[in-house]
């Protein structure tokens, strides 16, 4: 088993036709999952990839009884995309597209939760999802990737992968990794990644990259401490050396009013009983001594 | 996206937020017209820059220190007899005028700015009023609760984020929804809690609602009114106003993003912000390289936990090209100071082979005086490192992240 996605995952890409939905949807097929079909408005009635494009998320469905989505649509309309998607009856958003308006995320969001609650949306501005050796969604390198037992969860995009590669190369297989992305505004934070990795008999321990900004690490070690994650957790913080008011690429990466400050994520990890690698490099070795226990 | 103090001024008094009337001037000759225009009386003759902290910081010419600019401006030691402040108060067009003149043109100092200091270009001359009480209203996206969030509070004046550590209490908070803005109720909580009654709270209530709603039209991040002032007559006005944009949605609001003051701006952040990169500056001597944000934050720490000094935060994103990074090369090696550079990039949709490509080309093309180090991992990582050595070029090939951290250490530590 895994979370989120799996072989019986049935993707189709909202804006695949662009350059980019292009080169990740055939990266995706080529690494095994099943994708059924995309959907660029207007340009209905095609086919790319070997697969039917919609003019509509909802012709989409009826069609492929696709169950996933991945949105490349540019972000001028990439909330209204994963509207359309959670409208159309499809149960996993992933929002690829980096840039999205906050506010729109803002309002996406509470949508969401008013209409669709039982949606899940990963991003925006995110990587993607992938279980090893059965579905990949998103656009992280597949070949660095190993099937095994330990979750990941990450608001970083290279960086997860760096963590994924040290995992691989220490002979640490993962069930699922989760990008959840570096925007203010996301569908899914670290708790509600880590409350899934709890309920997955098959995932054994998990490896967290937070960073600057915000308090989603914060709530991640609360959860900790209350006892409602108990598998072994390690973690890392990037930004330990940004400064203050400056920020860090990610529109979510800083600090302000001397809030999200790795500094006090760490002490709020270490102090829930989470252990931190010191430095970047030591993400996998920090997670191996932790399932050693 | 920042903008100045009369650039919001104009924003909020376009959605019908009341602000005191004003008049922006970039020669000190035209600040007696200004004073009259005003109708005379009390006038407040305010320099224009990003930066918070105007009334306490100076503004002061070449020929003062800047370190002892800063330490005034700090509060750390005192202000001699006769510089100038940011912010005067004025009560002729003569004074008006030698306001203006004693900040335009000049560096202002504040304790945000650093020692460096900011240039002043323009003032704004603006109508003083008599204040009854100094209150406190901000709006900035709450992550938690994934939406914009009013934050009032009857401590105006001072730094929120004195209030929010010692008293929080202090401060109320109203959650918006984007879709409804500030319903009428939240309006009348929001004045119960300053404490505005009768035709004040009425005035306070059609504050508050257009206040939020510019800053959904006009898609800000960061709205703070610091004071807001109740006058002896019962007027509700924003005296000062800072506002942020969200730079993703400036797409569909070319009337805020023409506010762009580029002189505010460092020129080099600007430069790589026109190539679609992401750079920020630092102290240090270590310039790096780096593709996604969270990479190049850890890369920064890595350098850091190593001995030595990020002289940079650099991005170069998911699908840069070749030009994007030769002009990445060509910020960095122009960064004064720069002892030694290192390029982390694990390839996912960036591939290897093209960020050598590119690398190769910036060193024959520019003037690499420096040590350069280069840790390539991911899609075509081969191919990428067989192009570099066979290159026969001086540069450093590392293994992992701890093996590059310590080459670019030791190299930095060498030419120093």
């Amino acid at each position: 088993m895994s979370i989120l996605v799996d072989k019986n995952t049935r993707l189709i890409c909202q804006g695949i036709t662009g350059k980019a939905g292009a080169f990740h949807s055939e990266q995706c097929r080529d690494y095994g999952t099943t994708l059924v079909g995309g959907v660029t408005p207007g340009r209905g009635g095609g086919t790319t990839l070997g697969v039917p494009v919609f003019d509509t998320c909802y012709e989409a469905v009826k069609a492929t009884d696709a169950n996933a989505t991945m949105i490349f649509v540019p972000p001028p309309g990439a909330a209204d995309a994963i509207l359309e998607a959670a409208d159309a009856g499809i149960a996993l958003i992933v929002a690829i597209t980096e840039g999205i308006p906050v506010l729109d995320m803002a309002r996406a969001v509470a949508y969401l939760k008013a209409h669709h609650p039982n949606v899940r949306l990963i991003g925006p501005n995110c990587p993607g999802v992938i279980t090893p050796g059965a579905c990949k969604i998103g656009i992280m390198p597949g070949y660095i990737h190993k099937p095994g037992r330990v979750g990941l969860v990450s608001r970083s995009g290279t960086l997860t992968y760096e963590g994924v590669w040290q995992l691989s190369s220490l002979g640490i297989g993962q069930s699922t990794c989760v990008g959840i992305g570096g925007d203010p505004v996301n569908g899914t934070s670290f708790v509600d990644t880590l409350l899934m990795f709890q309920a997955d008999p098959d995932t054994d321990a998990v490896l967290m990259m937070g960073e600057i900004g915000g308090n989603a690490e914060e709530q991640a070690a609360a959860l900790k401490a209350s006892g409602k994650f108990t598998k072994p957790l390690a973690a890392f913080i990037a930004g330990q050396t940004a400064p203050p008011g400056k920020r860090m690429g990610h529109a979510g990466a800083i600090i302000s009013g001397g809030s999200g400050k790795a500094s006090d994520k760490i002490a709020a990890l270490e102090a829930a009983g989470i252990r931190v690698a010191k430095s970047p490099a030591d993400m996998g070795t920090t997670l191996q001594a932790v399932l050693k226990g | 996206m920042k903008v100045h103090e009369y650039q919001a001024k104009e924003l909020l008094k376009a959605a019908g937020v009341a602000v005191p009337a004003g008049v922006v001037i970039t020669e000190p000759s035209e600040a007696a017209k200004a004073y009259d225009s005003l109708g005379g009386g009390l006038i407040v003759v305010k320099a224009q820059v990003h930066a918070g902290g105007r009334g306490k910081g100076v503004a002061v010419g070449p020929e003062v220190d800047r370190n002892e600019a800063l330490a005034i401006a700090s509060g750390k030691k005192a202000r001699p007899e006769g510089m100038a402040k940011g912010v005067q108060l004025v009560r002729s067009a003569d004074e008006a005028v030698a306001a203006a003149k004693s900040l335009l043109g000049k560096t202002l100092v504040t304790y945000q700015t650093g020692a460096e200091g900011q240039m002043i270009s323009k003032v704004l001359v603006t109508v003083g009023h008599n204040i009854a009480r100094e209150l406190y209203l901000g709006l900035a996206i709450d992550r938690a609760l994934q939406c914009p969030v009013v934050m009032a509070s009857t401590e105006g004046g001072v730094e929120i984020e004195t209030v929010a550590h010692e008293s929080p209490e202090k401060i109320h908070r109203e959650p918006i929804d984007v879709g409804v803005g500030l319903a009428s109720f939240q309006a009348r909580k929001l004045c119960k809690a300053l404490g505005l009654t009768g035709d004040t709270a009425k005035k306070g209530e059609v504050f508050f609602k257009r206040f939020v709603q510019m800053f959904i039209d006009k898609d800000a991040s960061l709205a703070e009114i610091n004071p807001l002032i109740v006058t002896e007559s019962g007027d509700v006005l924003a005296l000062d106003c800072k506002l942020n944009f969200d730079d993703n949605a400036m797409f569909r609001h070319p009337d805020v993003a023409a506010m762009l003051d580029t002189t505010e701006e460092d020129p080099a952040e600007l430069r790589a912000s026109k190539s679609g990169l992401s750079y920020v500056r630092l102290d240090g001597d270590i310039a790096c390289l780096v593709n996604g944000a969270g990479l190049a934050m850890s890369t920064m720490d890595l350098i850091k936990y190593h001995g030595g000094e990020p002289a940079n935060f650099l991005d170069v994103g998911g699908g840069a090209n070749k030009e994007q990074v030769l002009e990445a090369f060509r910020i960095l090696l122009s960064t004064p100071n720069v002892k030694a550079v290192l390029v982390n990039i694990f390839g996912g949709i960036m591939k290897c082979d093209i960020i050598a490509t590119a690398l190769l080309a910036a060193y024959n093309e520019l003037d690499f005086n420096v040590p350069l180090v280069v840790r390539l991992e991911g899609t075509n990582v081969e191919l990428g490192r067989k192009l570099i050595e066979e290159s026969g070029r001086k540069i450093v090939t590392a293994s992992g992240l701890t093996d590059a951290a310590q080459k670019v250490v030791a190299a930095a530590k060498g030419a120093a």
